[in-house]
């Protein structure tokens, strides 16, 4: 008993570091082939249209009613303090640091991540992947590497629209409702807005974005045993790549960031 | 097709020993297979007996433990990259269930090997794809849709169109009847009997369906448990003297070949 005890502790520790090493060695190859040719534009460009136009009204709209609620809260929690003419400047903030890329990074995880790996794993249960290999052409450099490029380079401008949309819909509520002088709201929103926070945000998006991709690639390509593995794959690949924006956000703000 | 003549002295495709495990489940056992340039070899056998297996470690999707691999005498066995891309260029794969890219068109898809394989403008790609569709039936209306609009037998020949568009030395087909109605399924006989001809290429398919396996081997070769345990000439298959062929050939559920299924 105490050694089948020991025996199940050892095997979970082992099947830990062997997803951890399956993840790395599927990272480092996806990198590799980002840089070495051949390069597949085409494929690229459908990718970035696939991530940054398609899901720019996702983002736009979570952006805007994210800006307003934070502009609300601002101002109710604000005015226990006698701080509401804070909220210009905390709804900048808030939206550049933190929930334009976080935000931004949850709505493209659930949308792209999941189609990828959908269409990955169809593709690998279906034999295409292996289709791939015998027309001499290397999966990696024709679906890793291009979904890799356009996540990370997507995510910041889509992020960047965000900031801008998020920054209006906090100016929105707090002129129209809160009843703010537009021309006061909009001052203090620039003063507030540093270029520091802004790229900071952009930083972050851009892992986002580059994680975003890997999940929906590697669990799409890692998908086992048909329709079950596909549908599984797709779980996986949006439940870990929203846990390590989160965590990702954390470490990247805490080493760089954080002053 | 049956000429066995090996100018170089190679035979075309060479296994020596080759097994392969997955966990703990031995699903290869060595084998050893010899199939000589312009040849037709079919390889038949029971589910689950390592056909499929057999097949992917010679195509480098799947790395055998041990044993060798030579195509043409180079040793393929451990490739990677560019190697074994420079080897995948003088095969072609007819996959079980077409394997086509949904997200293509089907002349696309049959040009797929030019295009992004090889280089070549898709303007030329596209005329040469259209002419691999005719040789295998299909007009050019078909090379406009996507693979989603085809019948089976459809995404068959279009599998075939695209597996002889490079015109490759070597062919594997897997299972290339299976799931289609037996006149659909003699069509594609005759389909790859004539391609295969027209190229003269080696090739080498697993199935399970005895009708096509007569009509496109030159040579059968039998799997069973992971082992080769008879291999001949087509024309002999039916006086093989072995049990294990007869069973198989003639579908009975008696005979040495026990098949894993639980009493009622």
């Amino acid at each position: 008993m105490r050694w089948n005890f020991l025996a199940l502790i050892g095997s979970v520790i082992l099947q830990f570091f062997g997803a951890v090493g399956r993840l790395a060695m599927f990272t480092g190859k996806g990198l590799l082939h980002c840089v070495t040719p051949p390069f597949y534009p085409r494929i690229l460009l459908r990718q970035m249209l696939q991530i940054g136009y398609y899901s720019l009204p996702v983002i736009g709209l979570t952006a805007f009613f994210t800006g307003a609620v934070l502009a609300l809260q601002i101002y109710i929690g604000g005015a226990r303090f006698n701080a509401e003419s804070l909220v210009s400047s905390i709804v900048v903030l808030g939206i550049t640091r933190e929930l334009g890329p976080v935000i931004g990074g949850l709505m493209v995880a659930g949308r792209v991540s999941a189609a990828m790996a959908a269409e990955i794993g169809t593709m690998r249960v279906t034999e295409q992947i292996d289709a791939l290999t015998t027309l001499s052409t290397n999966p990696f450099k024709y679906l890793v590497a291009p979904r890799l490029i356009a996540g990370a380079t997507m995510l910041p401008l889509l992020v960047l629209v965000a900031d801008v949309i998020g920054v209006f819909g906090g100016f929105v509520v707090g002129t129209e409702k809160l009843g703010f002088n537009v021309g006061i709201y909009l001052q203090n929103t620039i003063d507030f807005l540093h270029m520091d926070d802004v790229i900071s945000g952009l930083v972050k998006a851009s892992i986002f974005g580059f994680l975003i991709s890997l999940m929906g690639c590697y669990h799409g390509f890692m998908s086992r045993g048909g329709a079950q593995g596909v549908g599984r794959a797709t779980t996986n690949a949006v439940v870990s790549a929203s846990i390590m924006i989160l965590t990702a956000n954390y470490i990247i703000t805490e080493l760089f960031f954080a002053q | 097709m049956s000429t066995a003549a090996t100018s170089t002295g190679h035979p075309k495709i060479s296994l020596k020993g080759v097994t392969k495990h997955f966990g703990p489940k031995q699903v290869l056992r060595g084998i050893d297979l010899d199939v000589q340039r312009g040849q037709s070899l079919v390889i038949i056998g029971g589910s689950g007996t390592g056909k499929s297996v057999m097949l992917k470690c010679i195509l480098g999707l799947l790395h055998p433990d041990g044993g060798t691999i030579h195509i043409d005498g180079q040793d393929v066995t451990h490739l990677n990259g560019r190697d074994q891309e420079a080897v995948m260029s003088r095969m072609g794969m007819l996959f079980q269930g077409g394997a086509l890219f949904d997200s293509l068109k089907v002349w696309e898809n049959v040009a797929f090997g030019l295009i992004q394989g090889k280089g070549m403008p898709r303007d030329k790609a596209r005329d040469i794809a259209m002419a691999k569709l005719a040789q295998v039936g299909l007009g050019a209306d078909v090379g406009e849709l996507s693979p989603a609009e085809l019948s089976g037998g459809m995404q068959k020949r279009v599998g075939l169109a695209r597996a002889i568009a490079t015109d490759p030395e070597i062919i594997f087909f897997d299972e290339p009847t299976t799931g289609l109605d037996p006149i659909m399924g003699d069509v594609i006989n005759d389909l790859i009997v004539k391609c295969v001809k027209e190229l003269g290429a080696t090739t080498m398919s697993i199935t399970h369906d005895m009708a096509s396996a007569r009509k496109i081997a030159d040579r059968v070769a039998m799997i069973y448990e992971g082992r080769i345990i008879w291999h001949g000439m087509a024309g002999d298959v039916d006086h093989s003297g072995n049990d294990h062929v007869d069973q198989f050939i003639n579908g009975r559920a008696e005979g040495p070949i026990q098949m894993q299924i639980r009493k009622l």
